[in-house]
């Protein structure tokens, strides 16, 4: 009996190489003859181009070639997801402006020099003459009429209105009744913008092969067979003479999803000029223009019985989109939000209306959780306030409306199947660690103190496993969603398995390797993951919405599994038995009741490939190739609980305790899983209490660097405490759902709740995220002057 | 991340230093360069010639003179002067201060002197200098001056330093019995202070005979207040006294408390007064 | 102008324009690309070194600063197959995910246990003020200085 690998918290793989320096990350590429790129950038938020004197930078010491928007014959970047049903307006994004610029940070010419110090002197030394235009930051002010137009061919700056109904009129009937007979409650929410700040700053290394008419791009991407279809459509090089290669990619959190104008340009710079171009973004170049993630304004409401059961939730949602549309910017506040809107409920009456608006700020995407954090911050904030207006323990409200638990789908009002959930049992389990009845008295004599002590409890379900190909065409996502893979065993019995995802800091090499230490016998050691290079491995659509493992890992399990059948043919043929009797177990296959007849899938391999005496009808070789299109989405869950105290004289949030119960179904390693749940978690506080774009009303970036926008350091936090309960995906291959977003979904919610219920003997109920000392100090001030205790 | 040009010396004398700064233009001193580091790499400052007097180790340590003088020469690294005893015993309140500047590996390189001659107004050690009656010690091509810390901040990023003189040193006069402390409440993404005050006292009988408060991040440079002292001095700091000095720093300060997108000035002015009582209790302790 | 600095050892002369980062220098000159980028205004600590056996910030000082100093990169740290307690310690304790800020971790926490070999979990993360990652949520990253420091 062997210890089974999958489930066991081996350590990374991939630590070596990181531990000591030995890895290469984009930017750590150094080609001969390599010329460095900066983009010189727009400094006003919306305003005509005049003119473009380049002269002085071409004549700066070490300069190669200096291009403006007229020289680069490039398409413009395209936004691949188009939302149906929803009078999409796509307007032109030029690599680089021409005549306008719509927000600080579009690219107006590129500089080329042999170092970057040397590209930098030049790119200062391009004259750019601007008239300046009126611009629009707030995306609910930007639609109002008489506001400056982000783009002449979108009225109102409105580029979308989509609307998610469960019937219009069973939710219009549900708060006429609650209006009438229960309850409602409102809150204008604003979800504020943030940046992903992946501690990699973007970068592109670009190579073109003149001889071969082949392009090389290392790029720092989530996604390398996606950014290779677009830069393909962008260069005019086919797919098949240009590799994408994400080397080592220091974080991406949604921001290394698309594919930007900087990449286009470093690549297009390369062929144009012949030798290879790196561009790097400095931090505030990325604060600039890398996307920024949430920006909603949102008008939501609550109905219930006076007896505490929710019959129907709605909201209008004003999405910032930015200047432009990043590439898969429309689905996020529409499919991704929206259809989350039942969260872990029984919520008979849903409705969503997003009308997506253009600004002129940086282009909104995908981050960390991307809509459903919004979604899940705006049902828990309800259900919070329906407590309190109806005078309810929070929990005890949560509990009356949970979905019950299901193993096998649960259909929601908005349309979704909800793949199995047991919301009361991850709830129970959070309420005994966290000793909630307990705190509760705590509570109440802190108070009689005078202290400021809250708690927060969250019950989220997320949607997550990007999804069935199908669904994705009915939203209008412009491409698949299905990953593949292949799992080759050598003669030896070393195994390369090539995925399509292209995982960046999750540790997939060590849990891919797991699963296939358990499909097939081999020790971890002789498995290796191929993985972020379009020459090495099969198509897939990248790594972003937890999908990885629930769908690039059922890819893998289901080829692993077909190499496994192979291997029970070629033993059951050299066993001389039929392979209806043959057994396998830790890599043997057995003849059954003469366990001491085996082959291991080493002797099959090496048979196979030899082919010297194959089966009937076999074909050489120890390989198989897997395409996985899932037939559902998965539906991690949990519960989440946080404990603050609030310094009254300061207004500063202390963090006391963090509690997480999650549900991802069975963990293939439990360390990496808990790891992606407290830097998770860690990313949503950051949203609840420190971290916010600001922009002023004229569109210039007052958060523009690290000095500005704060970022959650280690002494913000007490350790965390955390569980889990394991709900298996009744359609996966081996039940596994997400991890990499619940703790950004869950957290906000839940601090947010926490400092409100802090706050609560002053009759505090709302303040602004982020939830900074001298707001939370505002608001106590305010309290106590309008009589607060 | 990407400097401009310039030429760079380094120089093994202050003599020698001086003698180069006052015959070249648009110079800078270069001391442990945390402060003149980050603002090339935005292009803030665009020096021809960067004169680097890290190495003059005749101005780097902490010293007692007799019994009435400590001095810290100006190129002492803020974290050899948190952990220096004698600052610890004579001045604690700088102590503090010093092991609150930026982070580690900031107050492994970064200077005392460095950072009083930048004179960000948001930056800890000015705020100590001020109220402990600091006086600092420059040479020029004129010889050496002493300068009261009341006169040398000026102003944002403005202090009495000429172009071609150079920081040598900070004397802190030693004060019998006299008690200090600094509290901080700094910014989440810069660490510098969005308020700090320090405050120096003495006592007898259980009664304040003398108060220094200086507060700084409130205002454009740090700045003493002679409200908050009157209020301290003759009680014997009980919570009444406190608050009613606290009281006194806000009001006093509430005019010229600066607001930016993290903090209005009302917070500001509010958390002097926060911060004044959090230092008083922690010099008495 | 020209420099000579001594990195992980070796002893290194190279002609450099004055504005050189010694960030730069490591990476671009001797391409010691272990030390990392995270940002331009000295906060997040991915650049970290020792600079005569003190953390610093790379970024943050000229190559002509370290004429004549030692500095010790990530890739000087472990004795040939030997990897130093607190890159072992961040291994097992799961104390990196991407490990982009990782080189800068290590360097900076090496630095600190020198000054404070045992200390509590409220020290480390107070040591930990001048680096910042994205991933970890930081939790096994104290565990990791914690664990080496126990070993230490």
């Amino acid at each position: 009996m062997t210890t089974r690998i999958f489930g066991s918290g081996i350590k990374r793989r991939e630590d070596p190489r990181l531990i000591t320096g030995q890895t290469r990350y984009t930017d750590d590429f150094q080609l001969p003859g390599m010329v460095y790129m900066v983009v010189v950038r727009s400094p006003h938020a919306h305003a005509r181009i005049t003119s473009i004197d380049i002269s002085a930078a071409k004549a700066s010491p070490g300069v190669v070639a200096v291009f403006t928007g007229q020289d680069v014959p490039l398409p413009g970047v395209p936004c691949a997801w188009l939302v149906p049903g929803s009078d999409l307006k796509t307007p032109a994004h030029p690599v680089l402006a021409k005549d306008t610029v719509r927000y600080v940070g579009d690219g107006v010419a590129i500089v080329i020099a042999t170092n970057r110090y040397l590209a930098q002197d030049a790119a200062d030394l391009v004259q750019v003459s601007y008239d300046v235009l009126p611009a629009v930051v707030n995306p609910e002010d930007a639609t109002k009429d008489g506001a400056p137009l982000v783009h002449d061919d979108v009225p109102n700056n409105i580029a979308f209105r989509w609307v998610a109904s469960s019937g219009d009129e069973g939710v219009d009937n549900a708060f006429n009744e609650a209006a009438a007979s229960g309850v409602v409650v409102q809150e204008r929410i604003v979800q504020q913008r943030l940046l992903p700040t992946a501690m990699e700053p973007r970068s592109a290394v670009a190579q073109w092969d003149q001889f071969a008419e082949e392009l090389t791009v290392y790029s720092t991407s989530q996604n390398p067979h996606i950014a290779r279809f677009i830069l393909s459509a962008l260069t005019g090089v086919p797919e098949h003479k240009l590799r994408v290669i994400a080397p080592e990619v220091g974080g991406g959190f949604g921001s290394k999803i698309p594919v930007y104008p900087d990449e286009a340009l470093t690549a297009w710079a390369s062929m144009k000029l012949g030798v290879p171009v790196k561009w790097t973004e400095t931090r505030s170049e990325n604060y600039q223009v890398t996307i920024h993630g949430r920006d909603h304004i949102e008008y939501v409401e609550m109905a219930a019985t006076n007896e505490g059961k929710i019959t129907g939730i709605r909201g209008k949602v004003y999405a910032g989109m930015g200047a432009y549309l990043s590439t898969a910017a429309p689905g996020i506040p529409t499919i991704l939000h929206g259809l989350m809107y039942s969260g872990a409920y029984t919520i008979p009456n849903i409705r969503c209306e997003s009308i997506g608006v253009m600004t002129n700020t940086a282009p909104v995407d995908a981050y960390r959780g991307a809509g459903r954090p919004e979604a899940t911050f705006l049902v828990e904030r309800l259900v919070d306030r329906l407590a309190a207006k109806l005078n309810m323990d929070p929990v005890e409200l949560r509990r009356k409306n949970l979905i019950p638990p299901f193993e096998n789908g649960h259909n929601v009002a908005i349309g979704l199947t909800y793949d199995s959930g047991n919301y009361e049992g991850a709830l129970n389990k959070l309420l005994s660690i966290v000793d909630y009845d307990g705190f509760r008295r705590e509570q109440a004599a802190a108070r009689q103190q005078g202290r400021l002590l809250g708690i927060g409890v969250t019950t989220y379900s997320e949607i997550c496993g990007l999804g069935p190909s199908q669904v994705a065409g009915a939203v209008g996502f412009q491409g698949g969603l299905w990953e593949s893979a292949i799992v080759r065993v050598s003669p030896a019995g070393k195994v390369q398995a090539m995925i399509g995802a292209s995982p960046h800091g999750q540790g997939e090499e060590t849990t891919f390797a797991q699963i296939i230490s358990d499909e097939l016998g081999f020790p971890v050691e002789d498995i290796e993951i191929v993985h972020g290079d379009t020459d090495r491995t099969p198509m897939g659509w990248g790594s972003y919405g937890s999908r990885t493992t629930p769908v690039s890992g059922a890819a893998l399990v289901l080829a692993a599994r077909k190499v496994k059948e192979k291997a029970r043919a070629m033993a059951a043929h050299l066993l001389e038995a039929s392979v209806d009797d043959i057994d396998y177990a830790d890599g043997k296959f057995m003849v059954r009741g003469s366990p001491d007849k085996f082959k291991t899938i080493q002797d099959a391999t090496l048979m196979a490939t030899l082919a010297w005496n194959l089966p009937a009808g076999m074909d050489p070789g120890m390989e198989a190739s897997q395409f996985y299109d899932p037939p559902n989405f998965a539906y991690p869950f949990g519960a989440h609980a946080a404990i603050v105290e609030i310094d009254p004289e300061t207004g500063t949030v202390a963090l006391q305790r963090y509690v997480a119960v999650d549900d991802c179904g069975p963990q293939i390693n439990p360390m990496i899983v808990e790891g992606q749940i407290h830097g998770g978690i860690v990313q949503g506080v950051g949203q609840a209490l420190c971290e916010g774009v600001v922009y002023d009303e004229n569109g210039q970036l007052l958060t523009g660097t690290m000095m500005d926008y704060a970022m959650p350091r280690a002494d913000m936090f007490p350790t965390f405490e955390l569980d889990s309960t394991v709900t298996p995906s009744p359609h996966h291959p081996i039940g596994v759902k997400g991890i990499g977003e619940t703790g950004t979904i869950a957290s906000t919610p839940t601090i947010y709740n926490a400092v409100m219920d802090a706050l609560r003997p002053l009759g505090i109920e709302q303040i602004e995220m982020p939830l900074t000392a001298p707001r939370v100090w505002k608001a106590i001030q305010d309290a106590r002057a309008k009589g607060g205790a | 991340m990407r400097p401009p040009s310039f030429s760079y010396q380094r120089l093994s004398s202050v003599a020698e230093a001086v003698q180069m700064l006052s015959s070249t233009d648009n110079a800078k001193v270069l001391a442990g360069g945390h402060s003149l580091i980050p603002a090339l790499n935005q292009r803030l400052s665009q020096p021809g010639t960067i004169i680097d007097i890290g190495r003059l180790n005749e101005l780097n340590g902490v010293s007692v003179t007799g019994s009435s003088k400590l001095m810290i020469g100006a190129l002492t690294p803020h974290a050899v002067v948190a952990a220096s005893n004698n600052v610890r015993r004579y001045c604690s309140a700088l102590a503090t201060a010093c092991g609150q500047v930026g982070d580690p590996q900031v107050r492994n390189w970064g200077t005392l002197g460095g950072n009083l001659a930048h004179a960000d107004p948001a930056s800890d050690p000015p705020t100590v200098v001020l109220a402990a009656g600091g006086k600092l010690h420059t040479m020029g091509p004129n010889g050496e001056r002493m300068i009261d810390a009341a006169d040398f901040f000026q102003g944002l990023f403005t202090t009495a330093l000429q172009p071609d003189e150079i920081l040598t040193a900070v004397e802190i006069p030693i004060v019998a019995d006299r008690k200090s402390a600094y509290a901080k409440l700094a910014h989440p993404a810069s660490r510098y202070a969005v308020v700090g005050v320090a405050v120096f006292l003495n006592t007898e009988n259980g009664s304040c005979t003398n108060a220094s408060v200086a507060v700084g991040g409130a205002t454009a440079k740090p700045t003493r207040s002679a409200a908050a002292e009157q209020a301290l001095v003759g009680t014997a700091l009980e919570d009444a006294a406190l608050d009613a000095a606290a009281a006194a720093l806000t009001n006093e300060i509430q005019g010229d408390a600066v607001g930016d997108i993290y903090a209005p000035s009302e917070y500001r002015a509010a958390m002097a007064g926060a911060m004044l009582k959090k230092a008083v209790r922690a010099a008495m302790v | 102008m020209k420099v000579t600095v001594t990195v992980n050892g070796k002893r290194y002369e190279r002609d450099i324009d004055p504005r050189m980062l010694l960030v730069h220098f490591l990476r671009e000159e001797l391409g010691l690309t272990g030390t990392n980028i995270g940002c331009d205004t000295s906060q997040c600590g991915a650049c970290t070194v020792h600079l005569d056996g003190k953390s610093l910030k790379s970024c943050t000082c000229l190559a002509a600063q370290a004429d004549g100093r030692e500095v010790t990169t990530i890739e000087g740290l472990a004795q040939g197959d030997q990897l130093h307690p607190m890159q072992q310690a961040f291994w097992e304790k799961h104390g990196l995910q991407c490990g982009y800020c990782t080189p800068g971790m290590i360097m900076a926490t090496t630095a600190f246990l020198k000054t404070n070999p045992h200390p509590t979990e409220e020290e480390i993360r107070h040591a930990l003020e001048g680096n910042m990652c994205r991933c970890t949520g930081y939790q096994n990253i104290v565990a990791a200085v914690k664990t080496a420091s126990e070993r230490m």
